[in-house]
């Protein structure tokens, strides 16, 4: 087998037990990413000299006996965290040139545990899309069918993760941007309990939704990297002061007697033929494997998304105000005065989804329609996390498609941005109301991967990992890869 | 008093920013430090560096605390915080963090005492959570702007009044009033120069006996009590000969300028108007528990109003003396220490408020950089009240003390001082006094008792001013009889 088809769990014994160095693990990977990512350009940063000195120190510390408990695996991560000087641009024009001069607590948990960082990867600007395609540094190709997006806005990691290119790799999550890619290029991704993972050095986009997570190939492998990102941080007042349980522990356990909820709200929604099948095929599997299934009821989940379209474009207009040419970023040329230096900067540093956001949020702010924006979606905000706080008194888990559909291909969705939108219906619930949800694979049709998702209750993600993981135990949907030329 | 016609009243509410006295910033670790070097006291996340977070420096929640039951005040649990949006190059976020909704004090009032020796109470709105901005410097760069974000996210608390003040004298004894809870409670060191606190002025004027209110101006950097009160002065006849001219006032932002005593417009690009304020989804509501609140409040220092009663009970000084006194916490203290050394409170502060604040007023010192210490000062006045010199002999080693710096006795020992107390030594100079004026003693004598104080006067200069005068008055009135 080659190292490259090892899952992390795999790659971690392979490394204790001596039979390949991180350096040889590492070196293959760099060539696989010189290899095939010039064509996929999911990296807007490769770390080569870092990445193998690190595999280096990982090395030494196998030999010495002293290895950290992810020593010597190589991830990415995307480049929305801030890692210590080495660029961080966020996918934006505005901060092409950004070097952090500190590192995220995401990025510096993951290292403290011996991680090697191969790279930083390519995502839509700020995090504002669906399918990579908002990138200043370029889209993002499917590795299953390149005509194909890899959707996001973790596109880079999801492609990287799905073509091998890197064991697994960071992500973040606003409205879906871990779980859409999740399902979209046949991984599992996690969006953990809102303050669960610090934000910390992840550059804002919807403080109040955001969340990192992982994209990795396997919920095993999922869990294995969670617990090493996750924790309270002292630096985020969010941070929920919760121990980390063992994510590992339970997935072996079986889920008999789990209950597992249907919202009738989602599947009432027409559904593609192909979505519903592997959907419904994916609760005949958890029926074997003696979970009960009921239906239950979200009464206020379709307002969800344009609650999400209130709030988050409202935070953002905020959040990126400091992108001012000031003190760091793009600048715009020979400024006449500061009025000029910030329009032009902010015209010129800045793509057409980012603007779009900004005025959609400023507007929502603005005197006079705070009430009836920003005020009554924060009242419906709460409808909506209300609606999961009853139905999670009779059920332990809710399951529904990730995603409307499979992926689509590029450019089909980019000048109907209500569209777009449409493709985080299912997934934006869970950040509304601060709750965990993994996607995983269950299905593919014409070639292109299908993706389920499980909402938990708050600092459920164990339960998360084990029904995933039970799941994964008795399908083989997860291990196929995309063959990547 | 205020000059403007009497048929217009003027209608003020002031906004005071305090700048707490933390070691560290209301959102990041950097220090709070005066005078460094332009942004060596900023730190990433005043920057407003992609990624970073605000964490609350809990410290200023017990300032907080404290000033809202000294202004009378509730205070809020939950209290949240929200953003206020603006463009603006010493602002690096692009928003202020700030407190809208549910401010940590809220609804509260102070008495203030006016001149007159009336009280008048003053509502107080809120007193809200934020942080300052950076500076621009404009003189030192040709062309271009420097920034200093040194002071970015020092922690202030926004003190709002209610409308409740009809005049620039109200508006400086309230602000005075402030400043004096602030003092006490060591939460700032309220100094209006260095811009630790800055005063903001609503002011609109109405014809008396008008329910409703004037259009309002809001007068900024206002440095100083003087000119608080000079900018107000001048801002409400501005308005009225406005109004009067047939003119309509402008809902604007001010600028006073102190050199020309005038204040004028800020243009309007110097100001937002939506600052579409938002709750601040970086940092939770904060709770504030019963018992930090209670632990809080043990804390309390005496304050200006209790140690003024106190004064008038202990001491028996006058109200007014004593509200004087208690209005600055060092002055109170120094009180307290020189009446301790002196055992006289009434003599202790009729020299503070004479003496003593006339030399601290001619070298511009504040009191607690005085060059007589309180217990020297104690020493001084307990020589008074022994009789070893007299008050006015006192006045003179009160110079010489506060030139010198030398001790009160080492003073008297050296000049020679001590009163004359010696009955023999008055009785012979007495007797001088009167041989040496006949003609005075001839019209004393047909009945103009007026003399009697000319004779005092005489013996007195005989002696240098060291004879004991109530022995001189004695003798005198002994002699003449004769």
């Amino acid at each position: 087998m080659k190292l490259h088809e090892l899952s992390l769990k795999e790659q971690l014994t392979g490394l204790k037990e001596g039979s390949f160095s991180s350096t040889e693990l590492t070196q293959h990977y760099l060539d696989r990413i010189s290899n095939f990512d010039k064509d996929l350009n999911s990296f807007i940063t490769v770390t080569e000299d870092s990445a193998l000195n690190q595999a280096k120190e990982s090395d030494k510390r196998y030999k010495s006996n002293k290895a950290l408990p992810l020593d010597g695996i190589p991830i990415a991560h995307k480049d929305i965290f801030c890692t210590e000087d080495i660029l961080t641009t966020c996918g934006s024009k505005m901060l092409s040139n950004f070097k952090a001069p500190y590192s995220s607590t995401v990025v510096s948990n993951l290292s403290s545990d011996g991680v090697v960082v191969l790279g930083k990867t390519n995502m839509d600007e700020f995090a504002m899309g669906s399918s990579n395609e908002t990138s200043f540094f370029g889209p993002v190709k499917n590795p299953w069918n390149k005509e194909y997006v890899p959707g996001g806005s973790s596109g880079g990691s999801a492609a990287c993760v799905s073509a091998q290119l890197a064991s697994a790799a960071t992500a973040t999550d606003t409205g879906g941007s871990i779980r859409q890619p999740a399902a979209l290029c046949g991984l599992t991704g996690i969006k953990p309990t809102y303050g669960r993972v610090s934000r910390y050095g992840m550059i804002a986009f919807a403080s109040s939704l955001d969340q990192g997570g992982v994209l990795a190939r396997s919920a095993e492998d999922s869990a294995i990297l969670l617990e090493s990102m996750s924790g309270y941080d002292p630096k985020d007042s969010t941070s929920l002061n919760e121990d980390v349980p063992n994510f590992l522990e339970n997935l072996d356990s079986p889920i008999k007697g789990m209950k597992i909820g249907m919202p009738k709200e989602f599947f009432e929604r027409d559904l593609p033929n192909h979505v519903e099948s592997s959907t419904k095929e994916a609760i005949e599997t958890y029926k074997d494997l003696g979970a009960e299934i009921c239906e239950i009821s979200l009464p206020n989940v379709d307002l969800s998304l344009p609650v999400y379209y209130i709030i988050a474009p409202a935070e953002c207009s905020a959040n990126l105000s400091r992108y001012d040419g000031v003190r760091y970023g793009y600048r715009c040329e020979n400024p006449k005065d500061i009025e000029d230096l910030y329009m032009r900067t902010r015209k010129e540093g800045f793509g057409a989804e980012v603007k779009r956001r900004i005025l959609i949020g400023t507007y929502a702010l603005s005197a006079g329609y705070y009430d009836a924006y920003y005020l009554k979606a924060q009242k419906c905000r709460r409808l909506v996390a209300n609606d999961f706080t009853e139905a999670f008194k009779s059920v332990d888990l809710i399951l529904s498609p990730t995603t409307p559909d499979t992926s689509f291909k590029a450019g089909e969705k980019s000048d109907d941005p209500i569209e777009m939108y449409l493709q985080d219906i299912f997934t934006i619930p869970a950040n509304l109301a601060g709750l965990p949800g993994i996607s995983f694979p269950c299905g593919n049709h014409e070639g292109l991967p299908l993706g389920v998702q499980l909402v938990g209750d708050s600092l459920k993600e164990a339960q998360l990992f084990q029904a995933a993981h039970q799941f994964q135990k008795v399908t083989d949907w997860h291990k196929k890869l995309p063959e990547v030329k | 008093m205020t000059v403007f016609n009497e048929s217009w009243e003027a209608v003020i509410g002031l906004e005071i920013h305090v700048q707490l006295a933390t070691n560290s910033k209301l959102f990041s670790g950097a220090s709070t430090n005066f005078g460094a070097l332009p942004n060596t006291q900023a730190c990433n996340i005043d920057l407003a560096l992609p990624g970073v977070l605000p964490v609350l420096n809990e410290e200023v929640l017990k300032m907080a605390v404290k000033l809202g039951k000294a202004l009378n005040a509730n205070i809020n649990s939950p209290t949240s915080f929200a953003r206020k949006n603006y463009f603006y190059p010493d602002s690096p976020k692009g928003y202020q963090i700030s407190q809208m909704d549910k401010p940590i004090v809220e609804d509260g009032f102070l008495d203030i005492e006016l001149e007159d020796g009336t009280s008048k109470r003053i509502g107080v709105t809120r007193a809200h959570l934020e942080e300052d901005a950076g500076k621009s410097l404009h003189e030192d760069f040709e062309g271009q702007s420097g920034i200093d974000l040194n002071r970015a996210g020092t922690p202030l608390i926004e003190i709002v009044s209610e409308p409740d003040i009809n005049s620039p004298e109200e508006a400086v004894a309230y602000l005075k009033s402030i400043h004096s809870i602030i003092r006490y409670l060591e939460i700032s060191d309220g100094n209006m120069a260095e811009g630790s606190m800055r005063c903001d002025a609503n002011v609109s004027v109405r014809k008396i006996g008008s329910d409703e209110l004037g259009t309002r101006t809001e007068t900024k950097n206002v440095n100083s009590f003087r000119f608080v009160e000079k900018a107000i002065l001048y801002e409400i006849e501005r308005q009225i000969s406005e109004i009067e001219s047939g003119n309509t006032i402008t809902q604007e932002t001010r600028l006073y300028d102190s050199q020309a005593n005038t204040t004028r417009p800020m243009r309007t690009k110097e100001y937002a108007n939506d600052y579409r304020y938002f709750p601040e989804p970086d940092l939770l509501p904060v709770v504030l528990e019963d018992k930090f609140i209670k632990e809080t409040l043990e804390q309390m220092p005496e304050m200006p109003n209790e140690k003024k009663l106190r004064f008038v009970n202990e001491y028996e000084l006058s109200e007014y003396d004593s509200s004087l006194l208690a209005a600055d916490k060092d002055l109170a203290n120094f009180f307290e220490e020189v009446t301790d050394e002196s055992k006289s409170a009434k003599l202790s502060a009729n020299w503070i408020m004479g003496e003593l604040s006339a030399e601290l007023n001619k070298d511009n010192l504040h009191i607690l950089n005085s060059k007589i210490s309180a217990k020297q000062l104690g020493q001084l006045i307990k020589r008074i009240e022994d009789s070893t010199i007299s008050g006015k002999i006192a006045k003179d080693v009160f110079e010489k003390m506060w030139s010198s710096g030398d001790e009160v006795d080492a003073i008297i020992e050296k000049e020679g001082l001590q009163q004359v107390t010696d009955l023999s030594e008055i009785e012979s100079m007495v007797d001088r006094v009167i041989n040496e004026n006949p003609d005075q003693l001839k019209q004393y004598l047909s009945g103009k008792d007026r003399l009697f104080g000319f004779f005092v006067g005489q013996v007195m200069k005989e002696s240098q001013g060291k004879a004991n005068p109530a022995q001189v008055n004695e003798i005198l009135k002994e002699k003449l009889k004769e």
